[in-house]
């Protein structure tokens, strides 16, 4: 960090909280000796390719097997009529919102092979199966479909329009859920005596996601035992075993494992039911052989889950001071050609609860119609719904700001939710528990040289650039998720998590986590946990997850969870260990347990030189001498359970400065300031990575990446990295961050979460200085990516540029 | 990628004959383009006639008057050369400007020019400096080789064998990358010979093209001051979801005023 790391706590471990230790599992990666689904080989493994819809929208007229099942290799060709046949269930929505009057979500079905139509560009017709993949590839081109091409709706706000196309028979206004969220009526009377109305209409681009691996899967059944296993490179293999098993496949839970070994990035992609795992696991079933698909990078384009894609207009009502008196937000979400497993949920809860910020803004009205159209199905993307959020607040405020002559930090700070106002109930929903986004801001201001901008801005003006700085302040909810919460809210499970603490006679430490490491420094991060809380070093300690016949249950890794939500599991197991060890002790050294003392890895009766190691008592519990057995068992392992009871809310402050040239439009981002208020840091480095690399994806947001579908004919434009620009190192500038820490008050570490808050913080920041750079010129918004294009015509058209066209 | 035939020819009249003999053979000159084609399935080729191994088509040979580089000789070879970097330095800048340096390995100056795709570097530098294009039958002028989009005068079987660069009194490249691709969203080659100024534009059309009013221009006073003023016809330019042509014009204006404030300033001799 290019600051001194303030991480809460001070700790002797060197190998404990707050130390900055090299990742564990590195050494894999970077050597190569990393275990990917695509690296696996099972006996007698057959390989599937996909047949796919090259059109957005189509009646299946009929599927012709025969030459491609004649192909030299191939071992079978299966439709959705097949899937139908074998009473093969379709994928479920785990995450159904509640809309206006309590209208349910609508959930077409969703069959994992198309039946009867085709409703995107990817959407699978055919899984071919052969020896290898080269001829499975070969016997893909020679099945023969017979579509009957329909009209194809693409845009949201095409899709909502009267006598557009019904991606669904029976929902013949494609709208899948018309939802809301605030107090419209007090939000109407805010707006009824405001001094200023600040509007914007503004589109929040669509996404694709491209974690480095693709996505991968292999289904595998043991026909002497009925037993099934699925290798899949998911984020949550206890959620796929509980949907693929339960509504598509009907597999009992006992006879049926999921493993996800290492995971090469998620970013959110990797956190649904895809219709590929279902597929491969049926078709293991029926062939009695291993099939595996791996998924390729154009493949990946057109069958990962999208991200974002909003359209908006809001609107806030100020005072005569600037101070905020109602918002009022109407969004359109894309929702796609089916429900992805928490599509309904992105746009809904996991946005409008967003919306009141850091800010004190009394009333607020939200109200999201998510809807159908022929695009590969959208879901969560790094940040999920609060990006949006965000994006749209954010550059309210600024609008407000300029058009009502107040200094952009200044209106933040006259409407920020002050630092002894938590807990601070908002009227959407939240509670906030804690925070400090002035302190971040107030520090913020400084690394940034907020009051030396004017002399940059002159500098850059006399080489004839446009200088911009911009400011975001903002929150997000993470540690999904309180169970209590959410299911009012519409998800089908808990959002608790689990851990199980395995102490071997040695006191090595195996840990078995229900999240997943995808890239997160999770095998460090928790190892360094148990080091700081049963006193032994972390290399002692092994994180072992992603496989449901060795973990328990878990509900994986998104929202920023796995430390505020399964890192407090971990501390209350290694908590029960302790407990029990204490036991363990007091009959070791004949003390009463109330007289035993943990610290730094030694029991001790209290106001004595009695003690015992963390590894005596290990393993004395692995050679029980005299033990009360009526209450003290052997060994030393145990689980538990935790269920936050509130979101937690990491908040922060970013500032971004860019340069425009006006000849060509092309944006350069000169540097960027974090300061983020994340709670307890338990790796400064990891952080710093996890920071750093979320403030990129959302530069990428910002200036460089956008799927776009032709409007017309639904083919996806920007299919490869040709024309899907994602960041790279030469479009970064220094980033400069630094944690102010206010400890998370609910959970047991004080934690809050790290992982997506540069997704959610930069595309504002970064749109806030570009706009900010155009301001002159009467430019009060720049729709993402800011592209040099788009930023050119701007510029042009408000005259502000040289023309030689 | 579909099967296909993998040859190894041990001579150039060897190669042409056997890609005369197979007409869906396709020489392969580096396969920057064509293995990523094959890959996703766009063309599938019998046999690959790889060109890349014979000697004769390799090396960077100079005199007083010109360059002349093998149609296999890498990108990465063009731009660490001495003597380009000496005579030609616009075109070894460009060389080192193409792709990545994965690319730069292995794509070569044949494969590009044969290939002439619309958004590539190479085409404008033959163009711009009047170059001569050498094949395992004739020679072909700069001018006349590229004939359209993924277009060239070349006949089936006839292979390139090497370009002959005039040294220019000055010349220059100026890319505008397209973020994602890299390759030239515009690229403007601008030129000063003993014949006159040329200014070539890759990128902004179907094919490589002579932007004849900013060399008319250039030709009456050779100054930025005379480009300045010029606006550049959208018309007939490329618009896609990077670039609309009015865009693509203000490109080759800016490019072009880039081009030529950078001669002036090295004092024409860049």
């Amino acid at each position: 960090m290019n600051h001194p790391a303030d991480t809460g706590v001070a700790s002797k471990n060197p190998t404990g909280i707050g130390a900055s230790l090299l990742r564990k599992e590195d050494m894999r990666f970077l050597m190569g000796r990393g275990n990917y689904v695509a690296d696996i080989k099972r006996p007698d493994m057959t390989a599937g390719i996909f047949v796919r819809s090259p059109h957005a929208h189509a009646r299946i007229v009929s599927i012709d097997k025969q030459a491609a099942l004649a192909m030299p290799g191939v071992v079978d060709v299966l439709t959705g009529e097949d899937l139908k046949t074998d009473g093969v269930g379709g994928l479920p929505c785990a995450w159904p919102v509640v809309g206006k009057g309590g209208a349910p979500t609508k959930e077409p079905a969703h069959p994992a092979i198309a039946q009867g139509k085709v409703r995107y560009v990817g959407d699978a017709v055919a899984f071919v199966i052969a020896e290898t993949v080269a001829q499975a590839r070969d016997a893909a081109e020679a099945v023969v479909v017979e579509y009957d091409v329909l009209p194809a709706v693409v845009g949201v706000l095409d899709a909502l329009k009267p006598g557009a196309t019904a991606v669904f028979d029976d929902i013949p206004d494609n709208v899948c859920v018309d939802w809301e969220i605030g107090d419209r009526h007090a939000t109407d009377a805010a707006f009824k005596k405001a001094a200023h109305v600040a509007r914007i209409s503004l589109v929040n681009n669509r996404l694709v996601g491209n974690p480095m691996e693709p996505r991968a899967a292999i289904g595998e059944y043991d026909r002497s035992r009925g037993q099934h296993t699925l290798y899949t490179t998911s984020q949550f293999p206890h959620i796929v075993k509980l949907l693929m098993g339960n509504f598509v496949l009907n597999i009992p839970q006992h006879k049926l494992r999921v493993v996800s070994p290492d995971v090469g990035g998620g970013f959110g992609v990797k956190q649904f039911h895809y219709a590929e795992e279902a597929v491969v696991t049926w078709a293991a079933m029926r062939l009695g052989r291993p099939v595996k698909w791996v998924c390729d990078r154009s493949e990946g384009f057109i069958s990962d889950a999208h991200g974002r894609d909003h359209v908006t207009e809001a609107e806030m009502a100020l005072d005569e001071h600037g101070k905020f008196l109602g918002l009022r937000v109407s969004t359109i979400a894309n929702m796609g050609g089916y429900l992805s497993t928490f599509g309904p949920n992105i746009p809904t809860n996991l946005y409008g609860p967003l919306l009141a910020g850091v800010y004190t803004t009394p009333a607020i009205y939200c109200e999201v119609k998510a809807v159908f159209t022929n695009t590969v199905p959208v879901d969560a993307y790094r940040g999920a719904g609060r990006p949006e959020a965000t994006f749209v607040l954010e550059r309210l405020v600024d609008v407000a700001a300029i058009e009502m002559g107040i200094d952009k930090a200044e209106i933040r700070r006259r409407n920020m939710i002050p630092k002894d106002g938590y807990p601070f109930q908002t009227p959407v929903m939240m509670e906030y528990d804690s925070g400090d986004p002035g302190g971040c801001l107030d520090k913020a201001l400084i690394n940034a040289d907020w009051k030396g901008f004017p002399a940059r801005k002159a500098a850059s003006a006399a080489k004839g650039r446009l200088r911009g700085i911009g400011l975001c302040t903002y929150i997000e909810a993470c540690g999904l998720a309180p169970s209590r919460i959410a299911i009012r809210l519409g998800v089908r499970g808990g959002l608790f998590e689990s851990a199980a603490v395995r102490v071997h006679p040695t006191g090595q430490v195996t840990v078995l986590m229900g999240t997943h490491n995808h890239g997160q420094g999770h095998e460090t991060t928790f190892a360094q946990i148990i080091s700081e809380r049963l006193g032994i070093p972390a290399n002692n300690v092994e994180i072992v997850f992603g496989d449901t016949d060795k973990v328990q249950f878990g509900l994986g890794t998104y929202g920023s969870r796995s430390l505020a939500v399964g890192g407090s599991a971990l501390v209350k197991a290694a908590d029960k260990v302790i407990a029990k060890g204490r036991k363990i002790a007091a009959h070791m050294l004949e003390a009463a347990d109330a007289d035993i003392e943990f610290a730094d890895g030694v029991f001790t009766v209290a106001g004595t030189d009695r003690q015992k190691t963390f590894a005596e008592i290990a393993l004395s519990a692995h050679f029980p001498v005299d033990y009360p057995l009526e209450i003290l068992e052997p060994g030393l392992e145990e689980q538990a359970f935790y269920d936050p009871v509130n979101f937690t809310f990491p908040c922060g402050a970013h500032i971004a400065e860019v340069e425009i040239d006006p000849d060509t439009g092309v944006v350069e981002l000169l540097s960027y300031v974090a300061v983020d208020d994340i709670g307890t840091v338990i790796n400064p480095m990891i952080v710093e990575g996890q920071i750093v690399g979320g403030i990129v994806q959302g530069l990428g947001q910002a200036l460089y990446e956008d799927c776009v579908y032709d409007p017309e004919s639904g083919q996806l434009l920007s299919g490869s990295f040709m024309d899907y620009c994602m960041p790279r190192a030469d479009h970064i500038a220094p980033i400069s961050i630094e944690t102010h820490i206010t400890k998370c008050t609910h959970n047991p570490l004080g934690v809050k979460g790290c992982g997506e808050l540069g997704t959610i913080g930069s595309p504002a920041t970064v749109i806030n200085a570009v706009v900010d750079a155009l301001a002159h010129l009467g430019v009060n918004h720049v729709d993402m990516p800011a592209s040099p294009n788009r930023v050119w015509r701007i510029i042009a058209e408000a005259g502000g540029a040289s023309r030689t066209a | 990628m579909q099967t296909f035939e993998y040859l190894r020819p041990s001579s150039v009249s060897e190669a042409g004959a056997t890609l005369a003999k197979m007409s869906d053979a396709r020489p392969l000159a580096g396969g920057m383009t064509l293995i990523p084609a094959m890959k996703l399935r766009l063309i599938a080729p019998t046999a690959l006639v790889d060109l890349g191994s014979l000697p004769e088509l390799n090396g960077i040979k100079s005199d007083s008057k010109s360059i002349t580089i093998g149609a296999m000789t890498t990108h990465a070879d063009v731009a660490a050369s001495a003597d380009v970097r000496r005579m030609i330095p616009a075109l070894a800048d460009l060389a080192g400007g193409i792709g990545d340096a994965q690319v730069r390995n292995k794509g070569t100056l044949g494969g590009a020019i044969a290939n002439n795709d619309p958004s590539a570097c190479y085409p404008a530098a033959v163009l711009g400096l009047g170059a001569t294009v050498t094949t395992s039958r004739r020679t072909i002028a700069g001018d006349a080789f590229f004939t359209g989009m993924f277009e060239t005068a070349l006949e089936p079987g006839e292979i390139v064998t090497a370009v002959t660069f005039p040294v220019p009194l000055a010349a220059t490249y100026e890319k505008f990358r397209s973020p994602a691709s890299r390759y030239a969203l515009v690229g403007v080659f601008l030129a000063r010979l003993a014949s006159g100024v040329r200014v070539a534009v890759t990128g902004a059309g179907t094919c490589v093209f002579r932007a004849a009013a900013i060399e008319a221009v250039l030709a009456e006073k050779f100054s930025s001051e005379a480009v300045a003023g010029l606006r550049y016809s959208p018309e007939g330019l490329n618009s896609d979801m990077h670039g609309d042509a009015q865009y693509r014009a203000q490109l080759v204006g800016v490019l072009a005023k880039r081009a030529v404030a950078k001669l002036t300033a090295n004092g024409g001799k860049a």
